[in-house]
């Protein structure tokens, strides 16, 4: 009360000559998106297209020169190694998104449903995320002492008589690759899972058990057709993420494996700028169509606004 | 087998941890009939309710269904069907996938669900909104499109929770008829809970008045409203008065009552007048502070007319009293 008579006087008494500025609704609208577009101008448009059209320069080792030249592409699409590592970073890609999705899913599913308390709840959603407060190459190199031919697990199965040799394939190995992509990973799926899953009316599950669904005919017919915002949304993610990952895969598979990102910034270090670029439009291209794909089965914006 | 009631409630409790939801209560609904559980909320009607309907574990006693007890079977094995307050229709299946849902759960042939489906649309007038999702309809639509799916599994008893206190008042009156024109055209048991009285006194062939987790009373609309068990019962369906006698509380039916300015009657003072269009309200506090109405329709009011503030005595034959437990 006493604040709203003050404001009063200070507008009555003291009421400068508003200076005039007429802005119409559109430059209204203008102003408010500027904000978002200039930072999506200035980092992502820009850069984007400053190596789309690097990518058709032309390159020695000295330097880079102006031309358009389908060469780099060429030389990307004919190399054998590029399609090696396109089908062996979408192996993993789908691999870790089978296993995130599934554990994804059914932790999203325990935190809605079986979990009454909300409380409860935000405790064991804040157990998931903390571990992702530290940057993912420490968790990254983190399984490696767990992992490695003495490492912790193994030095736990020749204890408990297990086994008798320490089992090799657990680092430096696809099979290291995936428990950590999975490990980084799990979190993108279970986010927009649970975010989805939480909108579901709670009365659907009994009308659909009062109709006799089996608790799998619940999950197939009920919860996941209304999960599908946050399982496309999820797998987005975790696809968007291993197919542009550069450090799991050089770190974990010994060398064994490579991924495109790290092919491509073996090519940058080399100098290479124009071919580098090339890779990179190729695979933006392509996990561009990918998502296409994932969108198309789903309309996800038509889900997140309704 | 016992064919005579269609639901047995033998002293069912219902508990949540210590507070006690459902105290110990019987019940025997006969067959084909309208029952109207009423009450306040939280007096425990939605949880008997979800009890019969298999959504809420038995604490304590049994629910027999057609003679057999279900006490822990799952709601499909019961033969029972429910409607959900707020419909919970699937958001993402059109109207007749909705109603086809549980015979697809049963595995019945894409066509012939579709069919039957079908057919129960058209029970309630909804067969031309058959390829619509439940957000293209209004409530009144939906309601509708709820009740078939719940009779599609050709139910005993039909259990509704509040169905109608989403729908404005016209509609509701509307759709109470229907659902009266439903339950005696399939010759099932409805149990339908609500908080209103007028509803429950519409439809009702037995009407089960409930408080604090017990049945305080349960009967015909005609044997409840006659005769009021309890206070509680008489203040809760509405138009009585409820007045301290020589012997504990009295209930007398406020269309009973009369004005007596001269007379030799209760000495109150007129606190309203209410105009209710056939009837007239008048309402008075009596000297002892209790508040009464009287109900007269309005030639008898315009013979006599009164204003508020003015003294008079409510007046009442002793034929009309009813005699209440506490």
């Amino acid at each position: 009360m006493a604040s709203d008579t003050a404001a009063e006087i200070t507008n009555s008494a003291y009421r400068p000559a508003r200076p005039r500025v007429r802005v119409g609704p559109w430059a209204i609208s203008w102003l408010e998106v500027s904000p978002l577009a200039i930072i999506l101008v200035v980092l992502f448009a820009a850069p984007t297209v400053l190596f789309f059209v690097i990518s058709f320069f032309d390159y020695d080792r000295v330097g880079i020169y102006p031309a358009f030249l389908w060469d780099n592409y060429r030389e990307l699409l004919t190399t054998p190694a590029t399609w090696r590592i396109y089908v062996s970073s979408l192996r993993f890609a789908v691999i870790v998104w089978a296993i995130t999705l599934f554990v994804g899913f059914n932790i999203a599913h325990f935190l809605v449903f079986h979990i009454r308390s909300s409380t409860t709840r935000m405790v064991l959603f804040m157990l998931c995320a903390v571990p992702f407060w530290t940057s993912a190459i420490i968790r990254t190199i983190a399984w490696i002492p767990f992992l490695g031919r003495n490492g912790a697990f193994n030095t736990m199965l020749i204890d408990l008589h297990i086994v008798h040799q320490p089992l090799e394939f657990l680092l430096f190995s696809d099979f290291a690759v995936v428990i950590t992509y999975v490990h980084l990973y799990t979190l993108l799926m279970i986010g927009p899972i649970a975010n989805s899953l939480s909108k579901i009316d709670k009365s659907l599950l009994e009308a659909a058990r009062d109709a006799g669904a089996s608790r799998w005919q619940i999950m197939r017919n009920i919860i996941i057709p209304l999960g599908r915002t946050g399982i496309t949304l999820g797998s987005i993610l975790v696809f968007t993420q291993v197919m542009g990952d550069y450090f799991v895969v050089k770190r974990m598979s010994g060398g064994q494996s490579a991924s495109i990102v790290s092919a491509l910034s073996t090519e940058i270090q080399a100098m290479q700028y124009p071919p580098a670029s090339a890779s990179a439009v190729v695979l933006v291209l392509f996990v561009a169509f990918l998502v296409a794909g994932m969108m198309r089965i789903v309309d996800v914006r038509k889900e997140l606004v309704s | 087998m016992d064919p005579r009631f269609d639901v047995e409630l033998v002293g069912v409790s219902k508990r949540y941890g210590g507070a006690v939801a459902v105290d110990n209560i019987s019940l025997r609904i006969p067959k084909a009939s309208y029952c109207c559980l009423l009450g306040p909320s939280g007096c425990g009607k939605t949880s008997t309710l979800r009890m019969i309907a298999g959504h809420e574990s038995i604490s304590d006693g049994d629910v027999l269904i057609n003679g057999a007890n279900v006490t822990g079977l799952p709601p499909i094995k019961r033969g029972t069907a429910m409607m959900f307050q707020s419909y919970a229709l699937f958001p993402h299946l059109s109207c007749i996938e909705n109603v086809a849902f549980s015979l697809k759960m049963r595995g019945m042939a894409k066509a012939e669900r579709l069919k039957k489906a079908r057919e129960f649309l058209a029970l309630v007038h909804m067969e031309t909104f058959a390829d619509r999702l439940p957000a293209q309809l209004s409530g009144g639509q939906q309601q509708r499109v709820a009740l078939a799916r719940a009779l599609v599994s050709q139910p005993k008893v039909l259990l509704l929770d509040e169905p109608l206190s989403a729908l404005d008042p016209f509609l509701r009156i509307r759709v109470r008829e229907e659902l009266k024109r439903l339950q005696r055209d399939l010759g099932i048991s409805f149990i339908h809970v609500t908080h209103s009285q007028d509803e429950a006194m519409a439809l009702a062939d037995m009407m089960v008045v409930m408080q604090d987790g017990r049945i305080r009373q349960s009967g015909s609309p005609r044997e409840v409203f006659g005769n009021p068990a309890t206070s509680f019962v008489a203040r809760f369906i509405g138009g009585h008065n409820v007045l301290q006698g020589a012997a504990g509380p009295v209930a007398v039916r406020a269309d009973r009552c009369r004005l007596d300015a001269a007379g030799s009657g209760l000495p109150a003072q007129i606190a309203a007048v209410e105009y209710q269009g056939s009837i007239v309200r008048v309402a008075l506090t009596t000297d002892a502070g209790e508040d009464a109405s009287v109900l007269m329709p309005d030639s008898v009011y315009d013979a006599d007319p009164v204003q508020a503030g003015a003294r008079t005595h409510l007046v009442w034959a002793a034929e009309d009293e009813r005699q209440l437990a506490a």
